[in-house]
């Protein structure tokens, strides 16, 4: 039974999300409707634009419906304009957000696109090193302004944290989905969402780490995160 | 590893971005913020729509800076300008503004009737209009990062964005049957470079998002043109040369994300009020049409 990963598809790269995902053994789902949130082990929420999204989302009760799936044990990862939503304040904005992970973030902190880059990031946890850094882009892209106590620091551009995790939950300013490298992505399903998914009946054929990368301390802090009462494969074949 | 700017990525990248999106034309500051509110994922800063540079005739240029600067200040969205084609000044300003994508528009009066825009040269992203294949592969041999169907800009009549957007999707089908020899002569036919034919054929598509534009007035047009193949779908004169812009606009926004969906498209489109009226594109003498400008 392989993994069931949704992308938020109402607008935004959730293709090249899916394309990336193609290698990791996962299903993956186009998510447009909240209806189709049954049955999810984990959800992105891709690159777009986060006023876009929110507009797309006053339309269903999309909030409630993310927010249960989250409590629920559903795994989430989201990139750019996905974590502006998964955050809980937007900086100097007017702007509402899912709040399912510790952090403050401002929009559009980099500058316009001339100013977006790529760039190589370590990241223990997804197996890159300096020597074969993950390659990632920043477009248009935000930065988080305070993060919260409980909010691990996966990885780092310059001086500020950009990728993170609290429990269930994974966010990057950057976009790892349109360089081919989909380490980030790998790490998402066999760590995060497996680690939190008791919605596998068999749970163990997805765990086999690729890399040695994920540290013991980390497993340990987030294996704390992880409710018993999400062994009932409930909805699994929910139609879509 | 240092960090990189103005890489083919990039530019491709923020067209990932705007995809299953709506851009919007928009002459002000207001209807800037109007679009954004309704759901726009990016704005066309632009002095006047389609319809009407058709309606005053003479020449039409690059926005005035001043009036496109109120654009970028007043939204938090991607905002793109155009210039003229094969007018690389404008196109130098454009980039100097911090515009994020460039539209070498064939809206415009083209300033060179041989050469388009270098768009290697630049930083920032370009996207540049087509009508089949041949074009497109030019415009992406020259750095375009992202391609629109050319349509028949401010008709309101979406028949010449749909010829174009089959011209291309039976270009791209028609490249992955032929052989290996055939690619040459098939690259010589389309006018098109070579290489990119050949990654095309393998791929069987495009190496930059294709986006649909050129007479969407309705939602279900959007549905049309992105069930056709569009990955995201621009709207110039036929929000705000309607009866009720806002409405409008937030119904083309759904329609977009939902093309599939008949229920959803039918729902959205219920009591929008008066829609642009359209041109007999047939009718237009071949000098009033916009979509033979630029090779």
């Amino acid at each position: 039974m392989k993994l069931r990963i949704g992308i938020l598809a109402l607008q935004g790269d959730f293709a090249a999300h899916a394309r990336t995902l193609s290698g990791c053994g996962v299903e993956t789902l186009e998510v447009r409707r909240v209806a189709q949130l049954e049955g999810l082990d984990g959800l992105i929420i891709p690159g777009g634009e986060s006023t876009t999204l929110l507009n797309l989302m006053r339309d269903e009760p999309w909030f409630e419906a993310l927010k249960r799936f989250h409590a629920d044990g559903g795994a989430l990862f989201g990139t750019c304009a996905g974590a502006i939503l998964l955050s809980n304040e937007v900086v100097d904005r007017d702007q509402s957000s899912l709040g399912l992970i510790e952090t403050s973030i401002e929009r559009n902190a980099y500058g316009r696109q001339i100013d977006s880059f790529e760039a190589g990031l370590e990241c223990p946890e997804a197996g890159a090193d300096r020597s074969d850094p993950l390659k990632v882009v920043f477009i248009r892209a935000p930065r988080f302004r305070r993060v919260g106590a409980r909010v691990d620091l996966l990885a780092h551009w310059e001086d500020d944290p950009v990728l993170v995790r609290q429990g269930r939950v994974l966010a990057a300013t950057f976009h790892p989905e349109i360089t081919g490298d989909d380490r980030l992505h790998r790490y998402f399903v066999e760590q995060v969402v497996a680690e939190a998914g008791g919605r596998l009946p068999q749970r163990t054929e997805v765990r086999v780490p690729i890399t040695s990368a994920g540290s013991p301390t980390q497993t340990e802090a987030h294996a704390t995160a992880v409710e018993p009462s999400r062994s009932t494969p409930q909805g699994e074949n929910a139609p879509c | 590893m240092e960090e990189q700017k103005g890489t083919l990525r990039l530019k491709t990248g923020l067209a990932e971005m705007l995809k299953g999106g709506v851009i919007m034309d928009v002459v002000d500051a207001d209807q800037a913020k109007i679009a954004e509110d309704a759901g726009a994922v990016a704005v066309m800063a632009l002095e006047r729509v389609p319809a009407d540079i058709r309606r005053d005739g003479g020449v039409a240029r690059m926005s005035d800076p001043k009036m496109i600067q109120g654009i970028i200040d007043s939204v938090s969205i991607p905002v793109m300008a155009k210039c003229r084609i094969g007018h690389f000044a404008e196109a130098q300003v454009l980039q100097s503004m911090g515009i994020d994508f460039i539209d070498e528009s064939e809206v415009l009066t083209p300033a060179d009737e041989e050469y388009h825009v270098d768009k290697f040269a630049f930083d920032a992203p370009f996207v540049c209009g087509c009508r089949n294949l041949g074009e497109a592969l030019r415009r992406i041999g020259e750095g375009a990062a992202l391609l629109r169907t050319k349509g028949e800009a401010g008709s309101g009549n979406i028949v010449e964005a749909v010829r174009h957007m089959r011209e291309v999707q039976t270009g791209i089908r028609r490249l992955t049957v032929l052989s290996p020899e055939e690619l040459m002569t098939e690259a010589k036919n389309l006018g098109a470079p070579y290489d990119l034919v050949r990654l095309v054929a393998e791929s069987g598509k495009l190496p930059v998002p294709n986006f649909a534009a050129g007479g969407v007035a309705i939602p279900a047009d959007a549905a049309l043109m992105m069930q056709l193949g569009a990955e995201a779908v621009f709207v110039g004169s036929g929000i705000f040369k309607s009866g009720d812009p806002k409405k409008r606009a937030h119904a083309i926004v759904r329609a977009t994300t939902h093309f599939n969906d008949p229920k959803m498209v039918a729902e959205v489109s219920s009591g929008l009020g008066a829609a642009m009226s359209g041109i007999e594109t047939s009718k237009l003498p071949e000098s009033e049409l916009m979509q033979t400008r630029g090779w």
